[in-house]
């Protein structure tokens, strides 16, 4: 067994060490506002939240995660820069298939929560890693601006 | 994605006459009491098959009107839209969602949306009509249907009140939701009225709102997705969760077209969590508690595949394949001949300048976020399909063949896609999730990994084109030939529109390309790649034949020595929207004015989906780099039904083709596709993406589409740059090989 603390809420889960977080929470815990994209740490779309830390789920096991917090999508809403996040994200009405978006959030808050103020250059970087083939790049970068001005 | 193949004209037929029969739109009491309102959006590929989809579509009409699309008012005045289509990201149920709004009068905003669930009988019989969500999702299909349908509502309404009122319904106007009465204090809302409403007849005639009165359409009205999808509570197929269910990945044969020999499953059994392997012809499925444990299932099974012929299959095989087709000598038979005015030969062999190039475009993977997944269970009496699918219909069919239930026991439950692009026009995957679930008596999951999504893809075809144009002594077109040769998707994906050869998507825009002269002779040579199956990819024919037009356009401009714009403009016919739009976008890119060393502009034009589209690009190539950093797009999509949509589908649909034609291409190696994940098939990332500045003209055209148009424009305005750039003229697609073999 073991303890993984989502959103504030401690899971006991039956799986191995070397689970990767993302199938604990999709498919175990039941939280699926976390997405699989790639599996190799190439897209960004299962990204959460370790600590704070901007972390990708796919390749990240459950051992790494014991005594650490871990932070979905689906709460990211309490938080006071994931709330702006959102509602920057609403306000430019960035999604179009969405499916990209919880990671994008997720990254875009990190980014935020460590950055409050972040040049283009560093929206690039901290971004870069989250794949949109929606294409809202445009507007992900516009809102990530929104929100820290907010 | 909008519609493949079909002109915008044979849409504009379609609901000009669709909406002249008053049997379109039903009405009728809603289970619970309300009222019901039901109408037939145009289904441009009903899968029954004759001369052309116009045809087909007309005659549907004729013969069966089978509502696809739902209103209902509630006694509580709750408004829902229930539609068995399917979001896609490109914002279809806010527009649809508007145009019943406008005419009903009611805030879009309040209008819940319900996915037809397939397994209420009463919306699942428009799924049994072989129906294809392809272009009929589109505003271009909805636009007159679905206004009358809000309109028919309001009269119902209307109706009603003047009735218990005892007034003259002209009287009567409708506001947020209610009826009121002119000249008086009275006011009854919707919900109080749908009852009685839903007895009255249907109105013969209903006016429409005219363009000036507009309240909604035309303005930015914001997504009604978007608040699920920024919080992580927005369900796609591969978020279904179902009691009992177990989750399956595959492991298909790494050589294209091969079969499964045998299985070693002993170490795989000992996982922890796995349940079950399941063998099919050409795949072998682990089904366990978890994706991880279907995974280190599968990373241990022994696996013996047989590759078959495609086993020592090559790019160089298929390329050389397709340039002998192509070629007047080494084809095998004549091709079919998409359009022949005048003379092109009598008119290339007097002419004093003769071009002729070739342009090749590669296979290429849709790539969509989500990797394909369905989640099935077969029980004895009933089955049930859980998935993000434009073909809801295909699905179900699929199913039925699988399990050999009746049509009526199978029920398709469609959610939100992450991304289409195409991809999930094909069924594959659903099929093959039936048949692993078929296995077993509980629902299960399967999830293709990132590898086997890109790897046993649907691609976009290779297309290996010639061109050849005839110039008279002052640099004008006297004769154009535009030779296609490549993959029929039609063939494969919907026979019945494949007639004489002639695969109308493989030659829409080359067939009518803006600077036709009098002397044009445009021809399909079917190539059927070994191994490869080809699919529909964003943009679909324009996406190939944009690229081959405008590149064609762009070298015959400098080989004349003319601008690029003045030529374009001098050899266009009469186009005054196309001339717009490619006016409006040198303007607005600084068109002609200096840039740094290394840095060029280039221009595309095109007409497709009932939308003109110009784009510029400009860019800069720095060691066989390309950075793009500014797209200028001017889009004429007529009639606007929410501006902020178009501005999003044109960001979107350029990003998505500046991948494509700087990074994307499906290569084969001993039959076996050589990219695997996102790192060898690379895509745009953030650092990536340039500038776009979107400008939309006004109009009062019938609405064009919006889903394609930026990604089918985008690449040749990239090489064009390129040329403009370097000198270097990119024939072959993706830039970064033509650039380092250049
Ligand atoms: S799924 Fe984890 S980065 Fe793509
Ligand atoms: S919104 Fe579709 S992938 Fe980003």
């Amino acid at each position: 067994m073991i303890t993984l603390n989502v959103n504030g809420k401690d899971h006991a889960l039956d799986v191995t060490e070397d689970t990767p977080i993302l199938w604990a929470l999709r498919d175990v815990i039941g939280l699926t506002g976390t997405k699989f994209g790639c599996g190799k740490a190439l897209c960004g779309a299962c990204t959460i939240h370790l600590d704070g830390q901007a972390t990708r789920s796919c390749i990240t096991p459950v051992s790494l995660a014991t005594g650490k917090k871990i932070t979905t999508i689906e709460s990211i809403g309490d938080t006071d820069v994931g709330k702006r996040v959102q509602q920057a994200w609403l306000a430019l009405d960035v999604v179009q298939c969405g499916y990209c978006q919880s990671g994008q959030i997720m990254s875009a808050s990190a980014l935020l929560a460590q950055t409050p103020n972040p040049t283009d250059e560093e929206i690039d970087n901290a971004m870069s890693g989250n794949i949109c083939r929606c294409g809202t790049y445009p507007r992900i970068k516009a809102a990530i601006k929104n929100a820290a001005k907010a | 994605m909008s519609t493949p193949t079909n002109t915008p004209k044979q849409v504009e037929t379609l609901s000009e006459q669709g909406m002249r029969r008053r049997n379109f739109i039903i009405a009728g009491v809603a289970a619970g009491g309300g009222l019901l309102i039901g109408v037939a959006l145009p289904q441009l590929f009903d899968g029954k098959g004759d001369a052309s989809p116009a045809k087909t579509a007309e005659d549907s009409a004729k013969n069966a009107f089978s509502p696809n699309a739902f209103i209902r008012i509630d006694k509580d005045g709750l408004v829902t839209l229930i539609m068995s289509k399917v979001e896609m990201g490109q914002g279809t149920f806010t527009s649809i969602t508007m145009l019943i709004a406008e005419e009903l009068g009611v805030d879009p905003a309040q209008v819940k949306l319900e996915q037809a669930p397939a397994d209420e009988k009463k919306y699942a019989d428009p799924l049994l009509g072989g129906q294809v969500t392809g272009g009929s999702t589109s505003i271009r299909g909805a636009w007159e249907p679905m206004r009358k349908a809000g309109a028919v509502a309001r009269t119902l309404l209307v109706s009603a009140a003047s009735q218990a009122w005892n007034v003259d319904a002209k009287d009567c106007r409708v506001e947020n939701g209610y009826v009121l009465h002119t000249g008086s204090d009275k006011k009854i809302g919707y919900g109080e009225l749908a009852e009685k409403a839903a007895t009255l007849p249907v109105p013969q005639e209903v006016t429409l709102k005219e363009a000036k009165d507009f309240t909604l359409i035309g303005k930015p009205i914001k997504r009604v997705d978007s608040p699920q999808k920024v919080n992580g509570q927005a369900i796609y197929g591969i978020d279904v969760r179902q009691p009992n269910m177990k989750i399956a990945t595959v492991a298909m044969s790494p050589v294209l077209g091969g079969k499964l020999v045998s299985v070693d499953d002993s170490k795989a059994r000992d996982i922890k969590g796995v349940r079950k392997i399941v063998k099919l012809d050409d795949a072998v499925a682990v089904i366990a508690d978890h994706m991880w444990a279907a995974k280190q299932g599968l990373a241990a099974l022994d696996i013996k595949w047989d590759g078959g012929r495609n086993e020592t299959l090559t790019m160089k095989d298929i390329v050389s394949q397709l340039d002998q087709a192509s070629s007047d000598k080494g084809r095998a038979a004549p091709g079919a001949v998409a359009r022949s005015d005048g003379s092109f030969k009598e008119a290339f062999a007097k002419a004093d300048e003769k071009f002729e190039a070739v342009y090749q475009l590669p296979f290429l993977s849709h790539a969509a976020i989500e990797p394909m997944n369905a989640t099935v269970h077969v029980q004895k009496d009933r089955c049930d399909v859980w998935v993000g699918t434009q073909v809801p219909a295909l699905a179900q069919a699929g199913a039925v063949g699988i399990t050999k239930l009746p049509p009526e026991k199978v029920f398709i439950h469609n959610h939100h896609i992450g991304g289409g692009f195409g991809r999930r026009l094909d069924v594959d995957f659903i099929n093959q999730a039936v048949a692993i679930a078929k296995t077993v008596d509980y629902p299960v999951k399967l999830v293709w990994t990132r590898e086997e999504d890109m790897q046993h893809g649907i691609y976009r075809p290779y297309y290996y084109d010639r061109l050849s144009a005839g110039l008279d002594k002052d640099g004008k077109i006297t004769a154009w030939q535009h030779q296609v040769t490549g993959s029929s998707i039609m063939a494969r994906w919907i026979p019945q529109f494949f007639k004489n050869g002639l695969d109308s998507d493989a030659v829409e825009v080359a067939k009518e390309p803006l600077y036709a002269p009098a002397n044009i002779f445009v021809e399909y040579i079917r190539q059927e790649p070994p191994g490869m199956v080809t699919g529909w990819w964003r943009g679909v024919g324009a996406t190939h034949n944009t690229f081959m037009v405008e590149s064609f356009i762009d070298e015959l401009a400098h080989k004349v020595g003319k601008d690029p714009l003045q030529y374009r403009l001098a050899s266009m016919g009469d186009s005054p929207r196309a001339r717009h739009v490619l006016e409006v976008a040198a303007k607005q890119a600084g068109w002609g004015q200096p840039l740094p060393k290394g840095s060029g502009r280039g221009l595309s034009v095109q007409y497709a989906f009932g939308t003109y589209v110009a784009q510029v690009a400009e860019l800069e190539v720095k060691e066989d780099e390309v950075k793009v950093k500014r797209v200028v797009c001017v889009v004429d999509c007529g009639m606007v039904v929410n501006p902020d949509h178009v501005r999003a589908q044109m960001e979107g649909g350029i990003n998505f083709g500046i991948s494509g034609a700087l990074w994307g291409e499906i290569t084969v190696n001993n039959g076996k596709v050589e990219q695997s994940n996102f790192d060898s098939y690379r895509v745009m990332r953030m650092r990536e993406a340039p500038v776009i500045e979107v400008h939309l003209v006004q109009s009062t055209e019938a609405p064009g589409g919006i889903g394609e148009p930026g990604t089918a424009a985008i690449a040749p305005a990239l090489t064009n740059a390129i040329f403009a750039a370097t000198g270097k003229r990119i024939r072959q697609l993706p830039i970064k090989n033509s650039l380092v073999a250049a």
